[in-house]
């Protein structure tokens, strides 16, 4: 168990140091095209801008170049913005903070609801609500995150008029233009944990440990609690972290929807405006995250399942 | 016996039909199923797979899933109809007064909860008793079913202890309610012959200390033998013959059963005395059973109009001890010889030169072994030894066979033998080549179609995807030379006709044909080169008995047709002991004694010779056996003994030498070899395991022997 | 109908082709979810084939900005869901619309799907330091959230129909080569495989002709779901502003460049919206339909 995580660790730092590489070789050096050119104006002299570039590093070696960024990343010194001209550290801070209300909104919706109902359809295989769901959760995940949020806006917004139609924010935090973007995201990702809950739970249900435990006479609820569950629930443990990293993108797209201030439209408006620095923070930080949740996710996976953790 | 008729019946099943509803219509899975089981009687039912056999124990439990059905009929449980419980009538019988044990042990226990979890809550759930008092129960019972270490056992998950342990824990919670009935489906199909060993006597031991009445399902006659006081045997969903064991087995009445019995090889026979003789066609669709007797259309005796009329009902045999029945209509006028003719068979083929030597074989496994421990002490890599030190040769014609139980290196033998694997040491000359370092691929295309396999599971053996004929084709176009297509369609249809499968199975996919089929057709895939020699991996064991014993008398009228050499590789001792000329028989690696097969079935035996020979479970009731059952289990190939690797289990370990030295080959004489420390002299002392009576026994005596 | 299914069968046995290919319609039919999936899909098909025909406009023509629905044109013509802030008529957009994400998407996923299956092949048959190399470059680009990598890949390559299927092939053969590798890892251990190995069979034989074919049921079923996605991610990057370059219509980019104007005009932004929402359902419910007769098979 302690080399297995061990090494999920390390596999986790390796992956970063592989992306980061890949991310500084694509992003400092060929998308930049004249970053002094951007930063300093289309009227700068050929002189200012060679200097510019000496002061700010961008004639040293691509190693020494890529160990200096690196490790400022380490230390939180993510380098400066060229389009807000601000150190990214300083915008990147709140705006993650935003995606995280949005993301902590979002899941605690979304989970135990899809929890409930996948458990429910897997218990009783072929019911109503087990036809029910699938039919729903087909149709959910069919709608891609813009198109819902067309959908949404146009009942909620146009229609009916009960919220507002973005989520700027401009006047402090406010709780009416949260719910649009949360709901996108939970209808969007509800379906899709509802689903692979129900069938973790539908197999486990014809396992032949369940048929065992009925015909030692348990009651019903024992079954369930302590015979089906505990192992149903392995499953859908592992997509629910690996939903973080769905939610990721997710957040892209409705952030940009709705204006949300928020880390996915960070990511985008640094990208569509060539911010490079701010693009390389926002995307180490995605994978941070990702890879984060996926480790914790591989050794979560290991310490639910005893098959692995006594081996 | 007979003084338990006058108690009540604990179980009563009247005139039980059992139904699935499918897509397709409704599908009658058992049919006028009747039985009565006294306190402390143990009730056989065997038969084929798709007889009805489990369904009647799901039945008796009323676990018969959403779309089966009790259509008509009643099961009385001490004198309480079941068929009209609730669910919590139900749920306070189950697991306390009726309960089961299964085929695959590992799939029943729940492989997140404890073992402790699993058994207390039994008596909890039923008697209310603390968690405390259910504790110590459980570790009385884990005791009692010869657990060894029951505390560590109740401390650990189920992947943590072996499939032997596991069906003891399975049949431990089963005891833990002290039920009047115990439901045993084929708890012994998933473990190895000597482990099966222990659990039988296990289960014989209960009856006889709890008293519990058993109902023991089984495809196996010889389990049968062993276990119940009366059988009943199913076909095609309904019971064709009932009786007492002596009755039923020295006499079989059905024409199923008979023939059932002549698919059996039994110590007696041997292929070239008395071949079996295979049950002709196979068991019918239960949509498309014949009028009348179901078994008709494979019945020797079929007449017209008395067979095919009105469905036919049990009648008592008369003049029959306890209560035999039987399901047909012509039981007075068949007249069945149990006795099995001689002299009748097929001449010994005669065996030529050395096709095959096996010279001080090693093959070695590397794992790497990623545990904090082995990191820090620098040990990473272990050897498996797959294979250790093999030698033995096999002629041209003649049949060797490779027996020993899962994790003896059987199988990778076969593989290095194949070149899917090479050696780690020594040679195998094949027609006097050196092979065993030559890969699959770097070997010409002669040596690899002169050694071909015939594989285990026929459901694996074909590529589902593509048609019969393509994939023999493929073969012949590979081996024979053959590029015209007619010519190699010609060929193949030449090969349907040897397997005996009609010849529009060219076109059919594999998934069309039965599990029987598809092995001949494996067999025709593996004939197709000409090869020299040909190795089989347990080619029947998948099968059932009737189709088993036609695959079986097919792959030995090929072989004697081509004198093909043939390897043999089993766990079964019966059929090794019917088909072979020559056994080899393995234990973690090692061979500890090889011989001819009669020289393996007489003394002196290798004690793990012994314990095999005795594990065999014999259906003739004449036939004694002496009991030896191993303690343990198998070690791990991962982890063997230091000295004889069967130490750790031996019935005749003689101290320290057995544990740390590596055992001597004694030469016995001629080719026959014994690994082992005890002296020849002393293992020529043994008496023989398995006791077959002589003709003049045989006829003089009715009584049994059991 | 389960005595029409067993004549079939039958049928196949003599199995050419054309025959296999009604089996699997007939099967089909008894899956109501993919009928309808697959009714959805053909629509659409109808719709891209027939769209210089049943188009009523231009789809680049500016002929009359902020149309409402049903407006008639000075032509004669209606505007049967109306026109946008440029004047083109949305119903003509939608279906030219339709023939870019119909060409680009099935594309995307067939490069992606030979690239995944080949790896997965190689990683899955092969092992040893192929499958160490390939699944951990997998894990790596798997480790990125998906649209954060197509914003890269796009923002670093730039936005063109190519480049679409350069990356769609790039963020998402990883994931078809894990499915490839697992399936590939139970079926190399079955006895058929032996049996070729047995007979001297090349690698490549083995992996195409024993292998790939029996991993097919799932890999249809992924194919359908994948496509589906495959339809999102074009329409996310076009509504991201990332996708083709304008003026030809595309879904998701007709969404982008009227979101702004979508409080006072919605059906500028409904239409796309229903529009590519029902092609995907229609690969997810056929995907779905596939699934349910697989399992009863």
């Amino acid at each position: 168990m302690a080399t297995l995580i061990a090494k999920r660790l390390g596999l986790m730092l390796f992956t970063m140091v592989i992306v980061s590489l890949i991310l500084f070789l694509l992003l400092d050096t060929n998308l930049a095209g004249d970053p002094a050119a951007r930063v300093l104006g289309q009227f700068a002299s050929a002189d200012q801008k060679s200097l510019w570039l000496a002061q700010h590093g961008y004639n040293d070696p691509l190693m020494t170049r890529y160990f200096h960024w690196v490790s400022g990343f380490v230390q939180g010194d993510l380098g400066e913005s060229n389009r807000y001209r601000a150190p990214v550290a300083d915008i990147l801070g709140p705006r993650l903070w935003n995606t995280a209300i949005l993301g902590f909104w979002t899941f605690a919706i979304m989970i135990p609801l899809s929890l409930l109902f996948g458990i429910l359809s897997g218990m009783c295989e072929g019911s109503k609500l087990d036809r029910t769901l699938s039919v729903i959760s087909i149709v959910t995940t069919s709608v891609p995150e813009f198109a819902s949020s067309v959908f949404f806006a146009a009942i909620f917004v146009f229609g009916l008029k009960w919220l507002p139609g973005t989520s700027g924010m401009a006047e402090g935090f406010d709780w009416v233009q949260m719910v649009l973007p949360v709901m996108v995201l939970v209808v969007y990702g509800f379906g899709y944990v509802a689903r692979m809950t129900r069938a973790s739970m539908a197999e486990v249900m014809t396992a032949q440990y369940i048929r065992t435990a009925i015909l030692k006479g348990l009651p019903y609820k024992t079954v369930i609690l302590r015979h089906a569950l505990r192992n149903a629930l392995i499953a859908p443990f592992t997509v629910i972290m690996l939903q973080i990293n769905w939610l990721l993108s997710g957040v892209i797209v409705v952030e940009f929807f709705f204006a949300y201030k928020g880390f996915g439209a960070l990511l985008l408006e640094a990208s569509l405006n060539n911010d490079v620095a701010l693009l390389e923070a926002c995307a180490m930080v995605a994978v941070v995250v990702a890879v984060t949740t996926q480790t914790l996710a591989d050794i979560g996976y290991t310490y639910l399942n005893p098959r692995i953790r006594f081996s | 016996m007979n003084t338990k008729n006058s108690q009540a019946p604990i179980l009563e099943c009247k005139d039980l039909c059992i139904s699935y509803y499918t897509r397709a219509g409704e599908i009658p899975a058992v049919v006028d199923f009747s039985l009565t089981l006294f306190p402390g009687e143990t009730v056989g039912i065997v038969g084929e797979s798709g007889c009805g056999k489990s369904t009647v124990a799901m039945a008796i439990m009323q676990y018969m899933g959403a779309n089966g059905g009790i259509k008509s009929g009643s099961i009385t449980f001490k004198g309480q109809n079941m068929t009209h419980m609730s669910e919590e009538e139900l749920r306070q019988i189950r697991g306390s007064e009726i309960a089961m044990i299964y085929q695959e042990p590992f799939a029943s226990l729940n492989p997140s909860v404890k073992i402790s979890t699993q058994l207390i809550e039994v008596p909890m759930a039923h008697e209310g008793i603390s968690a405390k008092e259910a504790w110590q129960r459980a570790l009385q019972v884990l005791k009692d079913v010869k657990l060894p270490d029951p505390e560590r056992v109740m401390n650990a998950y189920p992947h943590q202890i072996s499939g032997g342990q596991q069906q003891r824990v399975v049949i431990a919670m089963g005891l833990l309610s002290n039920p009047s009935l115990l439901l045993l489906d084929e708890p012994t199909t998933a473990l190895d012959v000597t482990v099966e060993a222990g659990i039988v006597k296990l289960i014989a031991d209960i009856s006889k200390k709890y008293g519990t009445s058993q109902i023991y399902i089984s495809h196996n006659l010889g389990l049968i033998l062993e276990t119940c006081d009366r059988v009943f045997v199913m076909y095609s969903g309904e019971v064709v013959e009932e009786g007492s064991i002596d009755s039923l087995f020295s006499r079989p009445r059905h024409p199923y059963t008979h023939g059932l019995f002549a698919c059996i090889p039994l110590p007696t026979a041997d292929k070239n005395a008395a071949p079996l003789r295979p049950i002709r066609g196979q068991l019918p669709l239960p949509h498309e059973r014949p009028q009348g007797c179901y078994y008709g259309p494979r019945c020797d005796h079929f007449i017209a109009a008395t067979c095919d009329g009105e469905h036919i009902m049990m009648a008592p045999v008369e003049g029959s001890a306890a209560n035999h029945r039987v399901r047909c209509a012509r039981w007075r006028e068949i007249e069945h010889d149990r006795v099995i003719p001689e002299g009748i068979g097929e001449q010994p083929v005669a065996v030529g030169e050395y096709i095959l030597e096996v010279d001080k074989l090693q093959k070695y496994y590397e794992v790497r072994d990623n545990s904090l421990k082995a990191l820090l002490s620098g040990k990473r890599i272990r050897h498996i030894k797959a294979n250790e030190e093999l030698n033995f040769r096999a002629r041209k014609g003649e049949t060797v066979a490779i027996v020993g139980e899962s994790g003896c290196g059987k199988s990778t033998f076969a593989k290095v033998l194949m070149g899917l694997e090479t050696s780690t040491n020594g040679e195998i000359r094949h027609n006097g080549v050196e092979i065993s370092e030559i890969a699959v691929r770097d070997r010409s295309n002669k040596q690899v179609s002169s050694l071909q396999m015939i594989f285990q599971n026929p459901f694996d053996t074909l590529n589902p995807s593509h048609t019969i004929g393509s994939q023999i084709s493929r073969v012949i176009s590979k081996f024979g030379g053959k590029t015209e297509k007619g010519k190699i369609r010609e060929k193949v249809m030449n090969l349907l006709d040897i397997v005996k499968l009609p010849r529009d199975f060219y076109y059919r996919k594999p998934r069309q044909l039965s599990g029987g089929q598809k092995q001949r057709i494996g067999i025709a895939r593996a004939f197709a080169g000409k090869p020299s020699m040909v190795i089989a991996d347990e080619p029947v064991s998948a099968l059932d008995v009737s189709v088993a014993a036609a695959v079986t008398e097919l792959l030995m009228d090929i072989q004697r047709e081509q004198k093909t050499t043939l390897l043999f590789i089993s766990h079964d001792l019966s059929v090794v002991r019917y088909l072979s000329d020559r056994i080899v028989v393995m234990y973690l690696g090692q061979i500890l004694e090889r011989g001819s097969t009669e020289e393996i079935f007489s003394p002196p035996y290798h004690p793990y010779t012994e314990a095999l020979l005795s594990a065999i479970p014999i259906a003739d009731p004449k036939v004694t056996k002496r009991e030896i059952v191993l303690e343990g289990n198998l070690p791990s190939v991962m982890n063997p003994p230091k000295g004889c690797p069967f130490c750790t289990r031996c019935p005749r370990h003689i101290g320290a030498i057995c544990d740390n030295e590596v055992p001597p080959v004694q030469q016995v004489n001629g080719r026959h070899f014994i690994k082992c420390h005890i002296s020849l002299d002393e293992l020529a002392q043994v008496e023989e395991v398995i006791h077959v009576p002589s003709k003049a026994e045989r006829q003089q005596t009715v009584h049994p022997t059991q | 109908m389960a005595t029409a299914t067993q004549t079939t069968i039958t049928a196949d046995s003599y199995g050419s082709a054309f025959m296999r290919g009604l089996k699997s319609f007939a099967l089909l039919r008894e899956s109501w979810v993919g009928m309808i999936g697959a009714a959805i899909i053909l629509f659409w098909i109808l719709v891209a084939l027939l769209a210089p025909w049943l188009a009523p406009f231009e789809p680049n023509a500016s002929i009359q900005p902020f149309a409402r629905p049903g407006t008639v044109s000075a032509a004669g013509a209606t505007f049967w869901l109306g026109t946008d802030h440029l004047g083109r008529d949305i119903l003509s957009r939608i279906m030219w619309g339709t023939r870019t994400v119909l060409f680009y998407a099935p594309l995307a996923t067939l490069v992606a799907y030979t690239v995944g299956i080949l790896m997965g092949l190689a990683a899955g048959y092969r092992g040893g330091w192929i499958d160490d190399v390939l699944s951990r470059i997998s894990d790596i680009i798997l480790s990125f959230p998906v649209l954060v990598l197509y914003i890269i890949i796009i923002g670093v390559i730039g936005a063109s129909g190519i480049n679409i299927i350069i990356a769609i092939t790039f963020a998402s053969s990883p994931g078809i080569m894990r499915i490839v590798r697992g399936l590939v890892l139970d079926l190399r251990n079955r006895d058929y495989v032996a049996a070729a190995q047995t007979r001297g069979e090349s690698d490549w034989r083995i992996m195409l002709v024993e292998i790939l074919p029996n991993a097919r049921g799932p890999l249809i079923v992924d194919a359908c779901l994948r496509l589906g996605y495959v339809i999102i991610t074009i329409g996310v990057l076009g509504f991201l502003g990332l996708g083709l370059p304008p003026p030809d219509p595309d879904w998701g980019g007709m969404v982008n460049e009227t979101r702004h104007m979508a409080i006072a005009f919605p059906y500028m932004v409904l239409a796309p919206s229903f529009a590519i929402s029902s092609l995907i359902l229609g690969f997810n419910l056929l995907a779905d339909g596939l699934r349910e007769i697989a399992i009863r098979d």
